[in-house]
């Protein structure tokens, strides 16, 4: 489904991703760990195509297409989809006036007709109760006055109205509280499906006790480090980044 | 002056356009001209142009003499031409200007059936339909197009309640009591040099008057169209709410696009009675000019309500979109005891459009309350101000106000800029006054991006968010069109 190549990104000059490898199949789930400033949230944003970092060599394949070369809509389009670690406030908008903006352009975007406002009704209701959403947090404006448990649960909500192949967690438990974090992480394990994928990006292993990942990832220092199986990541729960940085420093000579 | 003095002339469609005006022409999907034959007045202003304009309305004597009156005091007023706002453009040449053009039609047609179909066809175009039974279910349309009125529907169902809703024209022939008690009660001629010039030569506008204890069953709404080249429209309008009444009224604006700018000076009056209630709405699209800031409608108008009894309310409700330049500040007079003003704003300027707009709440009365709600967005190399002026008067004793103006930049070669003005008078007053200017964000859009919404749907999003408190005063017929309006206006202003 993602198939990343080598793929190095900066900001502002700076190179923060030093070549990524990585590859994800339907029906996986993968972690990305790794300590703060290792680029976990810039491999992220790249991704989903934020326009402030820089792509400086390598190639992402998404389901056959150049990802790279798609505007940030048409990557979600093509069914990418990013929790945001911050999701973002606009005043005045209502939530479910965003939420129906967004599913009707991916469905221009493939070419159906939008959905008339029974259609979306319908949609919308049978995801509420899926994930035990209520109407009056999607009747408020987009993210505005939201707590952080809020904020995390509105974004798995257009996750499932969106129905992405790929989603990608950007450190969702930030922030929330141990039973927002369950409540968030039973979501996402509803719309888990053989045909779907999950990119968990996470600082802490707590999160993977709800959300069970098949394979883990080490990034450290903009490269992957090390991958594993869940182990890997109660290892690193146990001994923390420290043990990563020194055998990395010492295959590197440092 | 001979009356037979007027030429006839032809306006013809898409001749001679370029393709970025026929680029702009789909931006601006009402700046399309009508052909049709115009009965017009020549050039320039003069007391023999004030005497032609009344003479071709068949006014009676003392319509007359009031338009001659307020000529000669605009020829007073010549230093007057307001230079405060913060808006620049050249001087404008008032001999340059055609004061009168009338489409012409069969005199004096007896029902909307006998109208012109080449000027029902244009209001067709314009998605405003004469036609009783097409029409949007509970609103009540007088179409204006250049100088004159050309019919207004529900007149009779509105006339069993006793509602006078009509020119301003045919008013002034069949309700000349209450145009002389009311005309000018509000807004005297004196005014200001554009209300002035509006005096000497307005042509039409609409006239209501809602009877003591009754509740307009319909919104009512007024279609102004400029159409012929090289004139201006002056349009006046009255509405007078007895007793008890309410209603809730509209007005809608349109011109062709043109290299030159047009002139637009209308004066509204609003007299509420004791417990009546004036709801009065807008939305302003006429030309802003292209995109290099050439051609387009000066918009300058002065629109005033009073609310003349006690529990009285006045609500002004604006979405200005349009003009290349846009001057006016609706305002209210609290002079009943417990009344009402409010004002609700939402200015759009692109490319490079001005607008210096605002209210002005005169509090007289005791226990006198407004609310002003101002949300200026500007993008391009537009400039946007607000200037507002919240007065209370001695005798104003628990007044109280509140003021909140934000703006939204959109792209960093725009202006945005606050002029709040109070005036104090009385120790118990309490006047608030929140202000805030924001950026639309990248993160913003990229949010939107990242949900598969393209960048110019996230700015009508966030715009339309912005911006919703105002909307949601609009009648619901019309805040739909409203909210496509703002992200028409919008459009290409994020690269």
């Amino acid at each position: 489904m993602l198939n990343i190549r080598n793929l190095q990104a900066g900001i502002e000059g700076r190179k923060i991703l030093k070549g990524i490898n990585l590859e994800i199949k339907a029906g996986e789930v993968h972690a990305i760990m790794g300590p703060n400033g290792s680029g976990k949230s810039t491999l992220a944003s790249t991704l989903a195509g934020k326009k402030s970092y820089e792509v400086l060599g390598g190639s992402v394949d998404f389901l056959g297409k150049d990802l790279l070369e798609l505007s940030p809509e048409a990557r979600a389009a093509e069914g990418l989809f990013l929790a945001f670690q911050y999701p973002i406030e606009i005043p005045g908008l209502s939530t479910t006036n965003f939420i129906k903006t967004a599913v009707n352009e991916v469905r221009k975007y493939h070419g159906k007709d939008p959905l008339d406002a029974v259609g979306f009704l319908r949609m919308m209701k049978e995801k509420m109760a899926l994930m035990n959403i209520e109407q009056s947090l999607l009747s408020r404006p987009l993210n505005e006055g939201f707590s952080g448990g809020e904020k995390k649960r509105n974004e798995i909500f257009q996750m499932a109205m969106l129905e992405p192949k790929l989603a990608i967690l950007d450190e969702t438990d930030s922030g929330l509280d141990i039973d927002a974090i369950r409540i968030v992480s039973n979501g996402v394990n509803k719309l888990r499906n053989k045909d779907n994928a999950v990119l968990v990006v996470t600082h802490y292993q707590r999160l993977l006790d709800y959300i069970v990942p098949d394979f883990v990832h080490v990034l450290y220092n903009g490269r992957i480090v090390k991958s594993g199986t869940k182990e890997l990541a109660l290892e690193l729960e146990e001994r923390g980044y420290d043990f990563i940085k020194n055998e990395v420093n010492v295959e590197e000579g440092v | 002056m001979n009356p037979e003095v007027y030429k006839e002339s032809q306006i013809d469609v898409d001749e001679g356009l370029s393709t970025i005006e026929k680029t702009v022409l789909t931006d601006y999907k009402y700046g399309f001209v009508s052909k049709f034959d115009a009965d017009e007045a020549p050039k320039g202003l003069s007391e023999d142009i004030v005497r032609f304009i009344s003479a071709r309305k068949n006014e009676p004597e003392w319509m007359l003499e009031w338009r001659l009156k307020a000529y000669k005091q605009w020829c007073r007023m010549a230093d007057d031409e307001p230079t405060w706002a913060n808006l620049k453009y050249p001087p404008i040449n008032y001999q340059n200007i055609i004061y009168y053009s009338a489409p012409k039609q069969k005199m004096n047609p007896k029902s909307l059936d006998e109208i012109d179909p080449e000027l029902r066809r244009t209001f067709e175009k314009l998605g405003i339909s004469m036609n009783e039974q097409k029409r949007l279910t509970g609103v009540a349309v007088d179409a204006v197009i250049d100088s004159i009125s050309i019919g207004t529907s529900f007149k009779e169902q509105l006339g069993e309640l006793g509602i006078i809703f009509c020119s301003m024209s045919e008013a002034i022939q069949e309700h000349p009591e209450l145009i002389k008690k009311y005309l000018s009660s509000v807004v005297p001629t004196t005014d200001n040099y554009f209300a002035a010039l509006n005096a000497a030569v307005f042509s039409d506008g609409s006239f209501c008057y809602i009877p003591k204890g009754v509740r307009c069953p319909m919104e009512l709404s007024t279609y102004f169209r400029i159409n012929a080249e090289n004139t201006g429209q002056f349009e006046r309008t009255l509405i007078v709410a007895d007793e008890g009444s309410y209603v809730s009224y509209l007005e809608g604006c349109t011109a062709p696009m043109r290299d030159e700018n047009q002139l637009h000076a209308a004066v509204v009056e609003l007299i509420a009675m004791d417990n009546a209630e004036i709801k009065y709405s807008t939305v302003q699209n006429w030309y802003p000019g292209d995109k290099n800031g050439v051609g387009g409608i000066y918009n300058f108008v002065t629109k005033r309500g009073i609310c003349q009894g006690v529990n009285s309310k006045i609500s002004w409700t604006q979405v200005e979109t349009g003009s290349a330049i846009t001057w006016k500040y609706p305002s209210v007079i609290l002079k009943g005891d417990n009344s009402t003003g409010e004002f609700y704003s939402v200015a759009v300027t692109n490319n490079h459009q001005q607008a210096d707009t605002g209210t002005k709440m005169h509090h007289l009365g005791k226990n006198t309350k407004s609310r002003i709600v101002s949300k200026g967005i500007s993008a391009g190399f537009s400039n946007n101000s607000y200037r507002g002026l919240v007065h209370v008067g001695k005798k104003a004793s628990n007044a109280r106000n509140f003021s909140q103006c934000d703006s939204l930049l959109l792209g960093d070669k725009c202006g945005a800029h606050t002029f709040p003005y109070i005036e104090v008078r009385n120790k118990t007053a309490l006047v608030e006054h929140e202000a805030t200017t924001s950026k639309i964000g990248e993160d913003q859009i990229f949010y939107c991006n990242q949900r598969g919404i393209d960048t110019e749907t996230a700015v009508a999003l966030i715009v339309n968010g912005f911006a919703k408190e105002v909307m949601n005063q609009l009648p619901m017929e019309f805040a739909v069109e409203a909210q496509k309006l703002l992200a028409i206006s919008l459009e290409g202003s994020v690269g």
